[in-house]
């Protein structure tokens, strides 16, 4: 009998609770993940639509009346065999690695080199060095393209591969000297201090102990500095001009635009390729990219 | 009071003498880690003296000679930038660039505190959508930028089919070939490449601020908004800084956002220092005026570099 007001207390707090529960479920739904919804849909619907555009037959890109948004009129690959036949696409997606790779391997090489002093040794001149590099990485291409044109030339290697193979290190090895140079702080002193002792001399003991203890920093200057010159524009387009010489950047932008007739679907699908190799480093090493790009900036 | 001011000075000379302790200590090691250092740095040294600091001496050179294609050039002087300061075209460029960095900066800054927070505050997918939110800065901003002008090409415009479709405008909209418009898709186009920057740099600005802050904020009755104003806010601003002014010099030099969708046109309305350097200097053949325009990115580099090396000296200090 004198249950029933105590159970619809119980109720009454169930209830309350249910609603409280309910709403700390809601809550973040309403302020957090539908806020960020427009942010996500603004990064990815031009990919979105890069892809789709790529897929579509010319009868449907090119009728007004369709909407735009998908594809309702069959997919086609039309545009990617257009461009493997018709242009040296495959070339340029050749050359954009061979210099890419070559160039990173240059600029982690060096950049792990001039890193280590900076990192582990006192020595006269050891900050005007830090300072050089450090204004180094701030210089962007576009103030040094001209007399690196003159530069080039006067090396012989305008029109070659070589001209960016060389040239890319100039923003790429400040960049990673300057990441590896916080990854190397990271790691203990004493360390290397105890295989000094063992006698161990400067070389040894970073390619034995602090590299094998740094090998995430590495990861993380090579995914860049790969990023970095696959990306690169300026200098591919300036240095390299015969069309099958050209990098991937370049050569869809300029190879695919012929006067007033655009190849939409083609330039999309190469677009696209182009974009390929990076997102899918990116979706492997994405930890990495997060820690570099702020690092970058923090450290 | 003035006990307290007393005890940071005391503190601030401590912390002062510090290095310079450590750094007494072992001055044997020194002498036989120079040779050793210098031949670390050597081929990175060659290499940054060879093809940057070299090429910035001759830039300077030919801004300040009558160089075209194939001839040296002689001296001329500051004739290049008398030239160049009674240009309509110069000064024009001179304003869109401000234009541009100033409205890309705002918006960046903005909109990407704004993300940070909310990245911060998600718990579920998180991997998911930050990597999508990251997306944009990853793609190669010359083959992601083809897209943007295939999405504001005059006759097939899937922005222009939207607005017409929802009746918010009865024509199409000429966003490339009208002056102002193509300035505002450059800046746009721009803020979707450099908002992940701010948002994911930001957000790891936002994960180093101490929790306990906010809880004792919270019982002392401090409302989010205040939170935000007196704690967040002050303690993410070294981040910001060091943000903006990085953002600041890859926006004003940027080049393959308006060298892709407008070539600095329309009446030349979108030319920043960099593509309008291209045009003199590549395309035109006049090497000494185009480096002449490339050089106005200097002094801001200079500034940009100077206040960075404050703002990370005063860091190190409350490190």
């Amino acid at each position: 009998m004198s249950d029933a007001p105590l159970n619809s207390a119980i109720a009454l707090s169930r209830t309350r609770t249910d609603r409280a529960r309910r709403w700390r479920t809601i809550r973040p739904l309403l302020t957090v993940y539908l806020p960020v919804l427009p942010f996500v849909a603004f990064a990815l619907f031009p990919l979105y639509f890069m892809l789709v555009t790529s897929l579509k037959s010319n009868a449907e890109l090119y009728d007004v009346g369709s909407v735009p948004f998908w594809i309702s009129r069959g997919m086609t690959l039309s545009h990617y065999g257009l461009l493997s036949a018709d242009t040296p696409f495959w070339d340029w997606f050749a050359n954009s690695l061979i210099v890419s790779l070559s160039a990173t391997v240059i600029s982690v090489v060096l950049g792990v080199l001039a890193a280590y002093p900076l990192a582990r040794m006192r020595f006269p001149g050891s900050d005007s060095f830090g300072v050089a590099v450090f204004i180094t990485y701030l210089v962007p291409p576009t103030l040094l393209f001209l007399p690196l044109t003159s530069v080039v030339n006067w090396l012989g290697l305008s029109d070659s591969l070589w001209a960016l193979v060389v040239t890319y290190p100039t923003f790429l090895v400040p960049f990673c000297t300057w990441l590896l140079m916080g990854y190397f702080r990271t790691v203990p002193k004493e360390i290397e201090e105890c295989a000094m002792l063992d006698g161990c001399n400067r070389f040894q003991s970073m390619f034995r102990i602090l590299l094998p203890a740094a090998v995430p920093g590495l990861i993380c200057a090579a995914l860049f500095a790969f990023t970095l010159s696959w990306n690169e524009f300026l200098y591919a387009l300036v240095f390299v001009s015969p069309a099958e010489l050209k990098t991937m950047t370049v050569g869809v932008f300029s190879e695919l635009i012929r006067g007033d007739i655009y190849y939409w679907g083609a330039l999309m699908a190469g677009a696209v390729i182009g974009s390929i190799p990076i997102v899918i480093a990116y979706v492997f090493f994405l930890d990495y990219y997060v820690s570099g790009l702020t690092s970058g900036a923090i450290k | 009071m003035t006990l307290k001011t007393a005890d940071l000075d005391l503190a601030a000379s401590v912390a002062d003498e510090a290095p310079l302790a450590v750094r007494r200590r072992r001055p044997r090691f020194v002498a036989r880690d120079t040779r050793a250092a210098w031949w670390f740095i050597a081929p990175a040294f060659l290499l940054l003296a060879f093809l940057v600091a070299y090429p910035f001496v001759l830039s300077v050179w030919f801004s300040l000679s009558d160089a075209r294609v194939g001839t040296s050039g002689s001296f001329v002087g500051l004739d290049n930038f008398e030239r160049l300061f009674s240009s309509s075209i110069f000064l024009q460029t001179l304003q869109n660039s401000f234009v541009f960095t100033a409205a890309a900066l705002t918006a960046k800054i903005v909109f990407g505190m704004a993300l940070a927070l909310l990245l911060f505050r998600i718990t579920r997918f998180k991997r998911l959508i930050r990597g999508a939110i990251l997306l944009p800065f990853i793609v190669p901003t010359a083959l992601s930028t083809l897209v943007w002008w295939w999405m504001f090409e005059p006759m097939y415009s899937v922005v222009n089919w939207t607005l017409k479709t929802l009746h918010v405008v009865e024509r199409d909209i000429p966003w490339l070939p009208d002056p102002y418009l193509a300035m505002v898709v450059v800046v746009l186009v721009n803020v979707w490449r450099g908002l992940p920057f701010f948002a994911i740099t930001l957000l790891a600005g936002l994960v180093a601020i101490p929790r306990e802050l906010y809880e004792a904020a919270e019982a002392d009755g401090a409302g989010p908004v205040r939170r935000f104003w007196h704690i967040t806010l002050p303690l993410v601003t070294p981040v910001l800084g060091v943000v903006i002014l990085f953002s600041a010099i890859f926006t004003l030099s940027d080049f393959n956002i308006v060298y892709v969708l407008t070539k600095g046109g329309p009446l030349n309305m979108t030319h920043l220092f960099a593509t309008y350097s291209f045009t003199l200097g590549l395309q035109g053949g006049e090497i000494g005026l185009g480096a002449a325009v490339s050089l106005f990115l200097f002094p801001i580099l200079l500034a940009v570099v100077f206040l960075q090396l404050r703002l990370m000296r005063r860091a190190a200090i409350y490190e």
